[in-house]
């Protein structure tokens, strides 16, 4: 049980990293990475809708609609429940914490459109948990616990990605560099050097 | 009519080249760093895309004077996900071997920014004709990139074009993550030097074609000037 949870873990953060692996969150990765900062908002806030996506997304795809048959309905079921917990969660912490929702407010509409939300729901519809962790002993069955541990850790490792990010990114600012490479192009690259660094994870 | 065929050549030129989804705007990375693997894989996705890009901007077109613009955002994106699932079902049916390669980002579709910025900034103002037009060649731009760099990993990566194999060596590298980043970041910095000398050239060639060849300008009058001063 401790060796499962602990091979979910070092999955969902290293070996499988959401951003540098699996290539999903490309977009705020991009956008929101100019400063470490924002980075670490935009990371905890989707680390945030995620869970709780799962939360909402597994039990409504395991539970209810393979029991009414209507799984070919799942991407629109999803997209709708994201976009109404993200409009949900800002509206609570535009309530109860002005101070929270002007730090991270901004980027919670850009979520709805995030892949890494879909991508997680998306990722965590399978039976057996050794389709979504690499490396888990074959035949332990996927349940809620697994599914929400896994978000929390996907989140924790986006979070990371998007913050090293930040940090080279601000490095990156001050050098002189060719004015094609500059932007996108200095950016990606730098984040393909980040990548091969993840993957020595994915070796182990 | 001749006009016509003008603005929607301007669309088409626009969604292929001075807007192109991939290089010059930078959207739907997603897909495009993790469906390059393959020119095959990377071609499959692109038409996808288009498909999906054709049909949303289509119907959203059509009921861009029904919708009533507080609740847009959550329409389009519904009618976005009942395309893509169509598309999920026919590509199921028909296609099994594309559908198992693309896996998580044939759902993912539905969150490209492509299809959600080309619906809210062309599709939902503009006619029918227009908009498909866009979608299509949109669409066909970001295919084209798309390709483009599935042509070279794959190359680069197992010496192989289209899945034939034409040389024998393995990079890598450029199978795997890292190389979907830097072979990206290299194809827009390649695209982005290329347009501006394009447009570098084609600014020189006005400039020449405005100078006045052998005759000398005219003296200018300054008394004008000089009375306006003055006053």
């Amino acid at each position: 049980m401790a060796a499962t949870i602990f091979l979910i873990v070092i999955s969902a953060v290293f070996s499988q990293n959401f951003i540098l692996v699996k290539f999903l969150g490309i977009c705020p990765f991009l956008g929101v990475s100019k400063k470490t900062n924002s980075a670490l908002s935009m990371g905890i806030a989707v680390t945030l809708v995620m869970i709780l996506a799962t939360l909402v997304t597994w039990p409504l795809y395991m539970y209810i609609m393979v029991t009414l048959g209507i799984e070919y309905l799942e991407i629109i079921f999803f997209i709708f429940v994201i976009a109404a917990l993200v409009q949900m969660l800002e509206k609570i912490i535009e309530k109860l914490s002005p101070a929270l929702y002007r730090s991270m407010g901004i980027y919670l509409p850009l979520i709805t459109t995030n892949c890494a939300i879909l991508g997680v729901a998306e990722l965590l519809l399978v039976n057996d948990l050794a389709d979504v962790v690499s490396g888990a002993a074959a035949g332990i069955s996927m349940n809620l616990g697994f599914a929400l541990l896994y978000a929390l850790f996907a989140g924790v490792g986006f979070t990371v990605a998007m913050v090293l990010m930040g940090g080279v990114r601000e490095k990156l600012e001050k050098l002189p560099v060719a004015k094609c490479m500059k932007g996108f192009p200095i950016t990606m690259v730098a984040a393909s050097f980040m990548a091969m660094a993840f993957y020595v994870f994915a070796l182990l | 009519m001749n006009a016509k065929l003008k603005q929607y050549g301007k669309i088409a030129y626009d969604g292929l080249i001075t807007n192109n989804a991939t290089f010059k705007l930078v959207l739907g990375t997603c897909a495009t760093l993790g469906m390059s693997t393959s020119a095959v894989n990377s071609f499959g996705m692109g038409l996808s895309v288009t498909v999906v890009l054709l049909l949303s901007n289509v119907i959203i077109s059509l009921l861009r004077n029904v919708i009533p613009n507080t609740v847009r955002i959550p329409a389009f994106v519904v009618i976005i996900a009942t395309m893509v699932t169509l598309l999920r079902m026919v590509l199921e049916k028909y296609i099994p071997d594309l559908y198992d390669s693309m896996g998580v980002f044939l759902p993912l579709i539905v969150v490209n920014c492509v299809i959600l910025g080309r619906a809210e900034a062309f599709a939902s103002k503009r006619p029918v004709i227009e908009s498909a037009v866009d979608g299509i060649f949109t669409g066909l731009g970001l295919t084209c990139a798309l390709t483009l760099i599935g042509i070279i990993r794959e190359f680069l990566g197992s010496g192989s074009f289209f899945g034939i194999q034409v040389m024998d060596f393995k990079i890598g590298f450029f199978t795997n993550a890292a190389g979907a980043f830097f072979v990206y970041g290299i194809c827009i910095a390649l695209f982005m030097l290329i347009t501006d000398q394009a447009d570098k050239a084609r600014r020189v060639k006005k400039a020449q074609l405005l100078r006045v060849p052998a005759e000398p300008l005219p003296p200018v009058d300054n008394t004008a000037v000089q009375a306006t001063e003055e006053t």
